[in-house]
C-alpha cells in the first residue's frame, strides 16, 4: 500500500554552544501506512523526539535538518513554505506531547482550547465551530461531555487531560498524528485506557500514527509495527509481535531483558540482579564509522568498529541493522 | 492490619512501626463548601531492618502522602510512627531534627530535586554542612566517597546536574540521600521516570547498597513488576487504606483484592516466550 508519510534519509544536528555540530538523527527512513500505528521505541538521547518535530520542522532554534525528505501529500515537507507548513501542522498531521498538564492554558476552558485549533483551520461559523468541538468532545468523552467542556484543565485528571489533548489533534481530522510519549506520566490504569482511546480512534476515523516511547511493554498489543532506534539511527523495524517477541538485534535483546517481568519475585532470599546496558544511552560518545552500539554490544565482532552496518532483511518486512545478520 | 516479620527479620526490632495512621485534607473551595479529603484512612504495617517494603496503588490513592508523613515532612492527623521505638509524630522540633536526617526520601524527578545552579560537590555537602558536624577537607572527602559509592565518577564534582544523563542524576540523588547515614530511604516513585535500561541499573545499585550497607526501603510505585522485584513485603493501597498486604510473591501469584487484580492487569508486559534465557 502507498505510505501516507514517507520519510527517506532524514539527517538532523543540534550545534552546540560551541558551534559544534552534534548529530541526533543519522540516516533515518521509513514509511507510514494509511491506519498503521508505527511504535518507534527509543531510550533518552535515541532521537525519537528529534524525530517527532522534525518530520514538521519544528526543531528548536539550535537544531538543523542537514539532508533528507518528508513526503506527504505529495510535498516534501522539508522544502515546503511556511505558509505551505501552516496548513498541514495542526491540520493534516497534529502532535501530542507528553506532559498534558503543561501543554493546556490553565485558565481557559478545556472547550475552547480545541474550538480554538478548529477555528484557526476552517472558516465555519460560530455554531459550526461550537458543533465541531462538541461532536470531537463525544468522541473522546462518552459520557460528561459538557461538564468537561466547561472545565478547566486544573479541574480534570491526567488522563482527561491527555484526552483533551488527543481532541485538539484530531479536531481538524487529521491523517497523522505523531505522539511523543503521550502516556509517560499518567498510571499504569490510565495509561491503558489512553492507548484505548488511540486504538478506538484509529478504527473510527482511520487515522495513521506514530507513538513515541521508551518503554517496550506498551507498545504490545497496541502497535502493528515497532522501529527501535538507537543513537539516531533505526537499529530494528518490523511487524510488533515479531520485534516484541523475538527481537534479533542486540540492542532490542538486551533493553527487553533490563525489565523485570511479573513473574519474577524475588523472594526472601534469592538476589538477583537484572541484566543491564552498561553506560547511559544519552551518554554515548557515538563511534563514527562503526556500528553505533559496538561499544555496548555483547556480540561485538572485529568488523562492527570497521564499518557501519547497512539495514537487512530477515522476513518480508522485518529489517534488522546488525553486521551478524549481513552474509 | 498486621503482618508478620519476613525472613532474616523475625527476631529484631521493628526499624519502623505505622499505627492507624489518618491524614486529612480540608479542601476549601471557592464557594464556601468546606469538603475533606481523607489522604491517609487507617494505615498500619511494620518494616524490619534490611528489608524492602513495597508501596503499590494508582494515583490518588494516598501513597505519597505516607511518604511525605513518614519523612517528618507532614504530621498525621492523627496515629503513630515508631522509628526505632520512638514515636516521631509527638517528638518536639528539636528531636524531630535528629530523627529526620535517619530518614531521606528520594523523588521521582531528579531533574527538578536537584538544584540546577549548584555543582555536583555542592549538592553532596549540603546535607553534611547543615548537620554542622564535618570539616572541610571530611566534607570533601566524603562527597567523592559517595560519588564511587553509587557508581559514579569523582571527576564529575564540578559538573552542573543539567550536564548529567537521567541515571546519573538518580544516582546523585541517591548519594545525596546517603551522605547522612540514614537507616531507612524513601523512595517515591524514584524509577518511574527513567528508561527502562537505566531502571535496571538503579535497581541493582540499590540491592546492591541494601546488601552492603544493610539499608532499609520504602518503595512507594505505581509498577507492580518493578515492585515484585524489588520487595520482600508488598502493600497495596486504594483510598488510603492497605487493602491487601503480604511477601511479594504471594501478592503476585495469588492476589486477592480487586485493586490488585486491576494492578496486574494493567502492567504492560511484552510476550516473553521466545525471549532468551537472562543470561548472567
Amino acid at each position: 500500500m502507498a505510505s501516507v508519510l514517507e520519510i527517506r534519509d532524514l539527517h538532523v544536528s543540534y550545534r552546540s554552544r560551541e558551534g559544534v555540530l552534534c548529530p541526533a538523527l543519522n540516516g533515518v527512513s521509513f514509511g507510514l501506512i494509511p491506519g498503521e500505528i508505527l511504535g518507534v521505541l527509543g531510550e533518552s538521547g535515541s532521537g525519537k523526539s528529534t524525530l517527532a518535530v522534525s518530520l514538521v520542522r519544528l526543531l528548536p532554534g539550535n537544531g538543523e535538518i542537514i539532508r533528507g525528505a518528508v513526503h506527504f501529500e505529495g510535498k516534501d515537507l522539508l522544502q515546503a513554505k511556511l505558509e505551505e507548513l501552516q496548513q498541514i501542522r495542526g491540520r493534516r498531521i497534529s502532535l501530542i506531547f507528553q506532559e498534558p498538564s503543561l501543554a493546556l492554558h490553565p485558565t481557559m476552558r478545556a472547550g475552547e482550547q480545541v474550538r480554538q485549533v478548529l477555528a484557526a483551520h476552517s472558516s465555519q461559523g460560530k455554531s459550526g465551530l461550537n458543533e465541531g468541538t462538541r461532536q470531537v468532545f463525544a468522541e473522546v468523552f462518552p459520557e460528561e461531555v459538557d461538564r468537561i467542556l466547561r472545565s478547566y484543565p486544573h479541574q480534570l485528571s491526567g488522563g482527561q487531560r491527555q484526552r483533551v489533548l488527543i481532541a485538539q489533534a484530531i479536531v481538524c481530522g487529521p491523517s497523522v498524528v505523531i505522539a511523543d510519549e503521550p502516556t509517560a506520566s499518567l498510571d499504569p490504569a490510565t495509561q491503558m485506557e489512553i492507548l484505548g482511546v488511540f486504538r478506538t480512534l484509529r478504527e473510527r476515523l482511520g487515522l495513521a500514527m506514530i507513538f513515541i516511547t521508551h518503554n517496550p511493554a506498551l507498545l504490545s498489543g497496541f502497535a502493528d509495527r515497532v522501529m527501535v532506534l538507537y543513537g539516531g539511527q533505526v537499529v530494528e523495524c518490523g511487524p510488533a509481535e515479531t520485534v516484541l517477541a523475538s527481537p534479533r538485534h542486540p540492542y532490542t535483546k538486551a533493553l527487553f531483558q533490563s525489565i523485570p517481568a511479573v513473574s519474577n519475585g524475588r523472594g526472601s532470599s534469592r538476589k538477583t540482579r537484572l541484566p543491564v546496558i552498561p553506560g547511559d544511552s544519552s551518554q554515548s560518545s557515538l563511534p563514527r564509522g562503526g556500528c553505533p552500539f559496538e561499544p555496548k554490544c555483547t556480540e561485538r565482532m572485529d568488523i562492527c568498529r570497521a564499518r557501519e552496518p547497512a539495514l537487512v532483511h530477515l522476513g518480508e518486512s522485518h529489517v534488522v541493522s546488525c553486521l551478524k545478520y549481513e552474509n | 492490619m498486621k503482618i508478620e516479620a519476613s525472613g532474616s527479620g523475625q527476631n529484631m526490632q521493628p526499624l519502623l512501626k505505622v499505627e492507624n495512621l489518618l491524614k486529612r485534607y480540608a479542601k476549601g473551595s471557592l464557594t464556601g463548601a468546606r469538603e475533606e479529603l481523607l489522604a491517609l484512612d487507617g494505615v498500619s504495617f511494620t518494616i524490619f531492618p534490611g528489608t524492602t517494603l513495597a508501596v503499590v496503588g494508582e494515583s490518588g490513592s494516598g501513597k505519597s502522602t505516607l511518604a511525605s508523613c513518614l519523612a517528618c515532612l507532614e504530621s498525621p492527623t492523627t496515629g503513630n510512627i515508631w522509628f526505632e521505638g520512638k514515636d516521631i509524630v509527638k517528638l518536639g522540633e528539636r528531636a524531630r531534627r535528629q530523627v529526620r536526617p535517619q530518614i531521606q526520601l528520594i523523588f521521582q524527578d531528579p531533574a527538578s530535586s536537584l538544584n540546577p545552579r549548584w555543582s555536583v560537590l555542592e549538592i553532596l555537602v549540603e546535607p553534611l554542612i547543615l548537620q554542622r558536624k564535618f570539616k572541610h577537607e571530611e566534607m570533601k572527602q566524603r562527597a567523592n566517597f559517595l560519588l564511587v559509592r553509587v557508581g559514579l565518577s569523582p571527576d564529575i564534582v564540578e559538573q552542573l546536574p543539567t550536564e548529567l544523563s537521567g541515571g546519573q542524576r538518580q544516582r546523585l540523588a541517591i548519594a545525596r540521600a546517603l551522605s547522612l547515614e540514614p537507616k531507612l530511604l524513601i523512595l517515591d516513585e524514584a524509577l518511574s521516570a527513567l528508561d527502562c535500561s537505566v531502571q535496571a541499573q538503579i535497581a541493582n545499585l540499590l540491592m546492591e547498597l541494601q546488601s552492603s550497607l544493610g539499608m532499609t526501603y520504602l518503595f512507594i510505585t505505581h509498577d507492580l513488576a518493578m515492585a515484585a522485584y524489588l520487595a520482600d513485603e508488598i502493600a497495596v493501597m486504594n483510598r488510603g487504606r492497605i487493602v491487601e498486604q503480604g511477601p511479594a510473591e504471594k501478592i503476585l501469584k495469588q492476589p486477592q483484592h480487586e485493586t490488585t487484580l486491576r494492578l496486574l492487569a494493567a502492567v504492560p508486559r511484552i510476550t516473553r516466550a521466545a525471549l532468551p534465557a537472562v543470561e548472567q
